[in-house]
């Protein structure tokens, strides 16, 4: 309806003035929609549709570098089944996913709270925050590299010192303690992420609303509870979609400090896939194991979308 | 018995000092407004006593009780808020039972006190909204529902009509008389509006940079103003102010005079007025106290002025009128035909005149 109307319009429009056909085509808001969309087209297109249709592709043949391959069906994901490598990744990003996004979201609240209070040097505090952050990860990496390393770590020197222990602990060469490690640098470089998000969500929140409740006989925590935590769970929930996609897919940071070692102690989908796939240049087998995370975050974000979407509306 | 009294109270933010010893006795079932333009302490003063500003120093006394230490909750005090303040994410009953969830009431005693608040406050349809679904004047009614379900020892309230429009401010300013006059709950309430501040005041205590200017009755305040800023304050349209010296005559008798007035003062004004001979003093001249003069008048109560604006309001017709060098208001009758650049003559009513003294601004 509302179309149609716009047309009849623009018509009687042309037949009064004169016009530039590309003007009277632009009148029309099927054609500026498609116009003004179309810039966003091309680059989702180019760098998020094409490189997806393009592992599909990849997955479902038995390309290898060089070599173009021909359609080998479901054959590279019944391998993967048998790949007792892959059960390992798999199950070490669910554990990095879920371990590192509760202690992000927890210690990023705790930020949040404590910078949305009213202190001297307040911005500059925020600011230093964001630090982790704002670091290219894979230097920040490097420095993790380093304070993990068995000869030089300063946190090895920092306990030995302290007396806490009496020989050096290989905190990237053990595999029990590498996915430990790998997780608490993920930690530190989300929590900013968190911490600056909630807190921007803290401020929409009306502060009388804190000394209502005050004066309604809440005390501190059942403020919180009651009228803080409510209010801020959409902005949570959204920094929680956010944050899992990235962690779930998460790749330099394992990359960089142990490469998926040891043992495949830290394999990750995202470094296993790189390393069947470049490193071992079997680009179909590599596509397929990207693509196994895919149905995963799907319904990750599916459950996550529906469930904001009841939170806004209520 | 909930009294309130406030002893000596200061307050000062980074430096700037926003209340200075205000001292205030506040008698049980009393309505007391506290009005000032915004910056005058108003406001603070009243979180103080709600406990949710600290008190930099002096003395707050709730039901004969010093409350300076405890925190909001421990003064059985209730508020309502300029901007509402209700929770977005609960409906209106959720709203005015929380105050009594955290106060671990029982579900059936929450039940009949929201439902009796709503019942005072004809929001029972509304009980299942949530606050965005509601009008302005709704969710303020939701506000005080709050406030009274708890039937505290007093009521503060902080602004709670300014985002009303004029309509529903003035139903709203006679819902919350009649809520107190059932009630009878001590209330404190704060407004720059000095209509709201006459209309609901048992007493008014006007403010200004933190310093309490004059306490009392609405009336009192109209009609015995303690400075020129409470008698600039309270009344509208504000009342004129012209400087004016004080001269006697041979005969022993006061003359107010400047270049546009030359008026004889009362005998009773005169004698309060003697020592201020020669002086520069300010006059002040209610504008409902001016009318066009007639033949009968003297000519010594009257003074010639010159119309600049007509705002004829159908009551009454607002004239600004010059005098001499300075600008007046004059309400007068609405049958009056007067344009603007008419020359008129205004008499005024010489029982009804205000002096200053021009250093101190206080009331002569």
């Amino acid at each position: 309806m509302a179309v149609s109307d716009v047309t009849t319009t623009s018509d009687t429009y042309a037949g009064s003035v004169r016009r530039w056909p590309i003007t009277r085509l632009l009148e029309d808001e099927r054609w500026l929609a498609f116009v003004l969309l179309l810039p966003t087209m091309v680059l989702l297109g180019l760098f998020i549709a094409y490189p997806f249709v393009k592992g599909v592709e990849l997955s479902v043949t038995d390309a290898k570098v060089g070599v173009p391959g021909n359609f080998v069906g479901m054959q590279n994901f019944v391998v993967l089944l048998n790949d007792s490598i892959f059960r390992v990744a798999v199950w070490n990003t669910v554990v990095y996913t879920a371990v590192t996004t509760v202690f992000k979201l927890a210690l990023g609240l705790w930020l949040a709270l404590l910078l949305n209070r009213n202190f001297k040097g307040k911005a500059l505090t925020r600011a230093f925050i964001l630090l982790p952050f704002i670091i290219p990860t894979v230097l920040s990496t490097f420095a993790w590299k380093w304070m993990f390393d068995p000869t030089f770590s300063v946190i090895n020197w920092t306990l030995f010192r302290l007396g806490l222990i009496s020989s050096r602990i290989n905190w990237l060469g053990d595999p029990n303690l590498a996915l430990i490690s790998v997780i608490v640098v993920n930690i530190w470089r989300g929590v900013p992420f968190y911490a600056i998000s909630l807190l921007a969500g803290l401020q929409t929140i009306n502060p009388e609303l804190q000394d209502a409740a005050a004066i309604d006989g809440a005390k501190p925590w059942q403020r919180f509870w009651y009228v803080t935590w409510p209010l801020l769970l959409p902005v949570t929930l959204v920094v929680v979609l956010f944050s899992v996609i990235q962690t779930f897919a998460d790749f330099q940071l394992v990359y960089v400090l142990t490469g998926g070692g040891p043992a495949n102690a830290t394999q990750l989908f995202a470094t296993y896939a790189y390393q069947v796939g470049v490193g071992t240049g079997l680009l179909s087998q590599g596509a397929a194991i990207s693509l196994a995370m895919f149905p995963v975050l799907l319904v990750v974000v599916i459950v996550q979308l529906l469930y904001i979407r009841r939170v806004e509306t209520l | 018995m909930a009294r309130v009294v406030i002893r000596d109270l200061n307050k000062t933010f980074d430096g700037v000092h926003a209340v200075k010893d205000v001292n205030l006795e506040i008698n049980d079932k009393e309505f007391v407004v506290l009005v000032g333009p915004s910056g005058c302490g108003k406001t603070t003063t009243l979180r103080m006593v709600a406990g949710l500003e600290s008190i930099t120093s002096g003395q707050i006394l709730i039901a004969d009780k010093i409350v300076n230490e405890l925190p909001p909750m421990d003064r059985d005090i209730a508020m309502v808020f300029q901007n509402y303040a209700l929770y977005p994410h609960m409906n209106v009953y959720d709203n005015m039972a929380f105050g009594l969830k955290m106060r671990r009431f029982g579900r059936a005693e929450i039940d009949t006190r929201v439902k009796a608040a709503a019942e005072i406050l004809g929001i029972q349809a509304q009980l299942q909204r949530k606050p965005r679904q509601l009008s302005g004047g709704q969710r303020q009614r939701v506000a005080l529902g709050r406030a009274i379900v708890r039937h505290p020892k007093v009521f503060l309230f902080d602004e709670p009509l300014s985002n009303l429009d004029a309509k529903l401010r003035v139903q709203m300013r006679v819902e919350i008389k009649k809520i107190h006059a059932r009630l009878g709950t001590t209330a404190i309430y704060v407004t720059h509006d000095q209509i709201e501040a006459m209309t609901l005041g048992d007493r008014v205590v006007v403010m200004r940079d933190g310093v309490v200017q004059q306490v009392g009755e609405p009336l009192e305040l109209y009609n015995a103003p303690a400075n020129r800023f409470v008698a600039g304050f309270i009344g509208s349209p504000a009342m004129n102010f012209a400087t004016v010296t004080i001269a006697a005559d041979a005969d022993g008798l006061l003359w107010a005079n400047n270049e546009g007035i030359h008026i004889k003062l009362p005998a009773e004004v005169a004698s309060r007025l003697r020592k201020h001979v020669g002086e520069n003093v300010t006059l002040g001249i209610r504008p409902e106290d001016l009318r066009v003069a007639s033949s009968s008048d003297p000519a010594d109560v009257a003074f010639d002025a010159t119309v600049e604006v007509v705002e004829k309001l159908g009551s009454e017709i607002l004239l600004d009128v010059k005098v001499g060098p300075s600008m007046m208001a004059a309400a007068v009758e609405p049958t009056v035909l007067a344009k603007v650049r008419d020359q008129l003559r205004l008499a005024l009513n010489p029982d009804r005149l205000y002096f200053f003294d021009g250093p101190t601004q206080a009331a002569i």
